[in-house]
């Protein structure tokens, strides 16, 4: 955001064009340059979101996935903000954890094609927390504690011609 | 004394109509005047006007086909530029019967070329299709003209792409119709944007200006005459640089907000 976007924001006008030429050109080079559609993208989006939730519980206000350009190359970067670590699922074994203190947001953020897990006590049953914790599939067996605040951070790289 | 290696410089853009054959012309004329020894090809087969952008339209009476093809010698082929002799131009073909021009040939042309000149500019045709990928072919360098508008810089990222399979370098950027004072409103993405969206040397900022036109008009281009408008000198400071001269480039700062600049080259875009 620049100083005369906020000045024409503040006056009611319109953003600077050239701001909105430049984001758009972004994102529609990223595509172009990865070869990922929007489709492409919202599957990948939800199958990351899926299998790190396995693991730890995700910020999902704070999922922010981009590609980042340096000099032609580009690099896949996902910054999953951890809420903390949980109980890994035993395989086979339901595990109902505490996580319905968080997940009143996250719910929005779900795509709603998933699967519902049952109601956990007290949680929102569209959690990802929940959706993870019901899990049938074979996990890590340690449990991670006190991540909290730490990021997951997923990184590809991959040359562009 | 290093043996004598012609420089064969693609002109491209993706995008048609961005000044390709405008700078083709000019930088041609303009690199004849500084003494080196240019050949302009117009590789746009099709719709050919290179000849017209340098008045030579009346003088063509063969193309490079007729050379390969053996019924004329490559100096009846070649039309020299009366006040530049330093500058010839050669048409590629014929609009009616290119059908049979493939890399293999505009490889040939520009081999024919090669002994009787420093510089062989290709004027590339737009798109990326068969145009294009028979004059890549020839070439080894390239220049990528664009405008600052978001389709053309697309489609100059998707030439780039292209360019870089074919193994071409240097690849260098020239930066045309800019709008200096749509800029500073930000109305227009800035010389940095385009230079960090695209990353690419910068080889020349072009102004809008009137003056193109009216020398399109005449078949004159704006370097023939001199320097007289900020067109002409954006164009024979192309060419300097061309050449390895260090000509310093109109301050962006001032043509547009340089804010880019100091956040660096890394561009983040959030896909989800
Ligand atoms: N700097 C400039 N200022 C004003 N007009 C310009 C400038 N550069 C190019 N033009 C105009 O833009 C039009 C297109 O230019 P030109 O024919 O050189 O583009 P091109 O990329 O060769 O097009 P094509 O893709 O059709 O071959 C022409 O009318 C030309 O006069
Ligand atoms: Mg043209």
């Amino acid at each position: 955001m620049t100083l005369r976007d906020t000045i024409n924001r503040l006056l009611g006008l319109q953003r600077a064009s050239a701001t909105t030429a430049r984001e758009r050109l972004q994102l529609v080079l990223a595509h172009d340059r990865s070869d990922l559609n929007p489709e492409l993208l919202e599957q990948m989006r939800r199958e990351i979101l899926e299998v790190v939730s396995r693991y730890v519980e995700i910020d999902l206000d704070e999922v922010d996935v981009s590609l980042e350009t340096e000099d032609r190359v580009t690099a896949l970067v996902a910054n999953l903000p951890i809420r903390r670590a949980k109980a890994v699922a035993q395989p086979g074994v339901k595990t109902s954890l505490s996580l319905g203190v968080k997940a009143a947001g996250l719910a929005k953020a779900e795509p709603a094609d998933r699967q519902k897990p049952e109601a956990v006590s007290g949680a929102d049953s569209q959690s990802a927390g929940a959706q993870a914790a019901e899990s049938q599939q074979p996990g890590p067996q340690e449990a991670q504690a006190d991540t909290a605040g730490e990021t997951a951070n997923l990184e590809g790289s991959q040359s562009l011609t | 004394m290093t043996p004598h290696r012609t420089r064969n410089i693609l002109i491209c853009s993706g995008k048609g109509g961005v000044g390709k054959t405008t700078l083709t012309a000019n930088l041609g004329i303009a690199l004849a005047r500084q003494g080196v020894r240019t050949a302009v090809l117009d590789a746009d087969f099709g719709l050919r006007n290179l000849d017209l952008l340098l008045g030579l339209e009346n003088r063509i009476v063969f193309t490079a086909q007729e050379v390969l093809a053996g019924s004329c010698r490559l100096e009846q082929a070649l039309v020299k530029h009366k006040q530049e002799p330093n500058l010839a131009l050669l048409p590629a073909g014929n609009p009616r019967m290119l059908e049979w021009l493939k890399p293999e040939d505009m490889q040939a042309i520009v081999g024919m070329l090669g002994p009787n000149f420093d510089v062989v500019l290709i004027d590339c045709p737009a798109g990326i299709e068969d145009g294009f990928k028979n004059a890549v072919s020839a070439a080894q360098e390239a220049i990528v003209i664009t405008t600052p508008e978001v389709s053309a810089v697309r489609d100059a990222d998707r030439v780039i792409g292209l360019l870089n399979i074919h193994g071409i370098k240097p690849i260098q950027l020239v930066l045309n119709r800019v709008r200096p004072k749509m800029m500073a409103n930000q109305e227009m993405l800035s010389v940095n944007d385009v230079t960090d969206i695209l990353a690419l040397p910068l080889l020349g900022l072009v102004v809008e200006d009137e003056q193109v036109i009216v020398s399109t008009n005449r078949g004159e281009p704006l370097t023939l005459s001199g320097s007289g408008s900020p067109a002409a000198q954006a164009y024979i400071n192309v060419a300097r640089r061309l050449r390895g001269e260090d000509v310093p480039l109109p301050d962006p700062a001032k043509m547009g907000r340089g804010l880019r600049a100091k956040l660096g080259r890394l561009m983040k875009t959030k896909i989800f």
